[in-house]
């Protein structure tokens, strides 16, 4: 019978932490209070080193603990998805409207972008009045889930 | 593009409105009484002309169990607290009933509430209760949306039902009706959010699977079909306030009373519902 050695495991283990240290390393992400906004409220730069994925930032825009972006907006690239939200604005063709960088400044904090409106900030850990606890010096998305939303988002063309 | 060819849209969104905004303009009646449940907003409401009982943002079937006492499931609790009306509790050896001939001496009350004491106090009906309980019973206080506090809630209600809700909100009350207001206004929790931010500006649209209303609570306690119980004024406004990740005040709070009285000025004008059916 063969059994995996004490050497291989470690070796497989020390791997494994490579792996992960090394996207860190290249990917340390943009703290919240660190963001730079351009004039109307835009990012121009990525929030972290990994491109996002839009797949899952498809799941996370439905995902009602996380995005629940469906609960305010259209979206018909979700058809399958009963009741979208009317809150917000409709988000087919939302690519062709918005540019990269707008979009990730809606998506971290629409507040520098439209007054009062009723969007929650997505990448703001503080400055909350009344948060509840377990929230506290939290962020909704963290920031690769923002930079996923926003490789999703920006497939939405007409 | 001719008539013709536009008539099947015109008939989806026909249906689509047709759900979404099922019974905005039916009547709500029980046993014959009309209620009001559309209004012109009262003249303090800068944002809003017209107001809508919750009623009317439900869907057919949810209305329907408001308009017969016998479908209606708050009954089971009011029934409860005719019973808990005559049971003698605490020290003094007295029930409700020792004092008070009957529920129907509370007729009109509800319509009224929150209001200003001669001691100069915002006064709810949860905290006459549990001064009758304490002072008068010498019994044990209830808890402020505990299941007796809230049937005998839904019975004192129901003695209002069909009466339009008249809270006074100037004089004494001037004080406590701003701070209601301010808290109205103000945004919490990591949604960052106000009442006014679903309840006025979006009320009507659906937030998902749910058409926001505009808050009112000229029904409460009402029956939810959601957690089939009774619940309380500020046992809603907590869970709202939980919704959107705040720390929500205590019920019972300064707060929660000063934003009771505000609410519910709101809906001066739209008949009081006592005891409701929502989702």
């Amino acid at each position: 019978m063969i059994t995996m050695g004490g050497t291989m495991r470690l070796t497989i283990i020390t791997l494994a932490a490579a792996v992960t240290l090394s996207s860190t390393v290249f990917a340390e992400p943009t703290a919240p209070g660190n963001i730079k906004f351009g004039e109307n409220g835009e990012v121009e730069l990525a929030l972290t080193g990994v491109a996002g994925d839009a797949a899952s930032g498809r799941k996370l825009f439905m995902n009602r603990k996380k995005g629940n972006c469906l609960a305010c907006h259209v979206n018909s690239d979700m058809v399958e998805q009963t009741f979208h939200g009317e809150v917000g604005p409709e988000l087919d063709g939302v690519a062709d409207r918005w540019d990269a960088a707008e979009l990730r400044g809606i998506l971290v904090n629409s507040k520098n972008m439209f007054e009062g409106t009723i969007m929650p900030a997505f990448y703001r850990d503080s400055g909350y009045n009344r948060i509840l606890k377990k929230f506290d010096g939290t962020t909704i998305l963290s920031a690769q889930e923002v930079e996923d939303m926003l490789a999703y988002v920006m497939t939405l063309k007409e | 593009m001719n008539i013709t060819s536009l008539l099947p849209l015109a008939v989806s969104i026909a249906i689509v409105a047709g759900f979404v905004t099922a019974g905005e303009d039916s009547t709500l009646t029980i046993d014959g009484e009309v209620f009001v449940t559309k209004a012109a907003a009262p003249a303090h409401l800068e944002n809003v002309d017209e107001i809508f009982s919750g009623w009317t943002f439900r869907l057919d079937e949810t209305q329907a169990l408001q308009m017969d006492d016998f479908d209606n499931p708050a009954f089971v609790f009011v029934d409860q607290a005719l019973d808990q009306f005559e049971m003698v509790e605490g020290s003094a050896g007295k029930a409700c009933s020792s004092c008070h001939d009957s529920a129907e001496v509370f007729s009109g009350l509800r319509a009224s509430m929150p209001r200003v004491n001669s001691a100069g106090d915002l006064e709810t009906i949860p905290e006459l209760i549990n001064n009758c309980r304490t002072e008068r019973m010498g019994a044990e206080k209830w808890k402020w949306s505990g299941g007796q506090m809230s049937a005998m809630l839904g019975l004192i209600g129901l003695q209002s039902r069909g009466m339009p809700v008249e809270v006074a909100i100037d004089g004494p009350a001037a004080s406590f009706w701003e701070k209601g207001k301010e808290l109205y206004y103000m945004r919490v929790g990591q949604l960052d959010m106000a009442c006014s931010s679903c309840h006025e500006d979006n009320y009507g649209n659906m937030i998902r699977a749910d058409h926001l209303s505009q808050g009112q609570i000229n029904g409460f306690p009402t029956y939810r079909l959601k957690n089939a119980k009774l619940n309380t004024i500020h046992g809603r406004f907590k869970g709202c306030m939980k919704n959107i990740r705040a720390t929500p005040f205590k019920e019972g709070s300064d707060e929660f009373k000063a934003l009771e009285l505000y609410v519910a000025s709101r809906a001066n004008g739209l008949s009081v519902e006592t005891p409701s059916v929502r989702n």
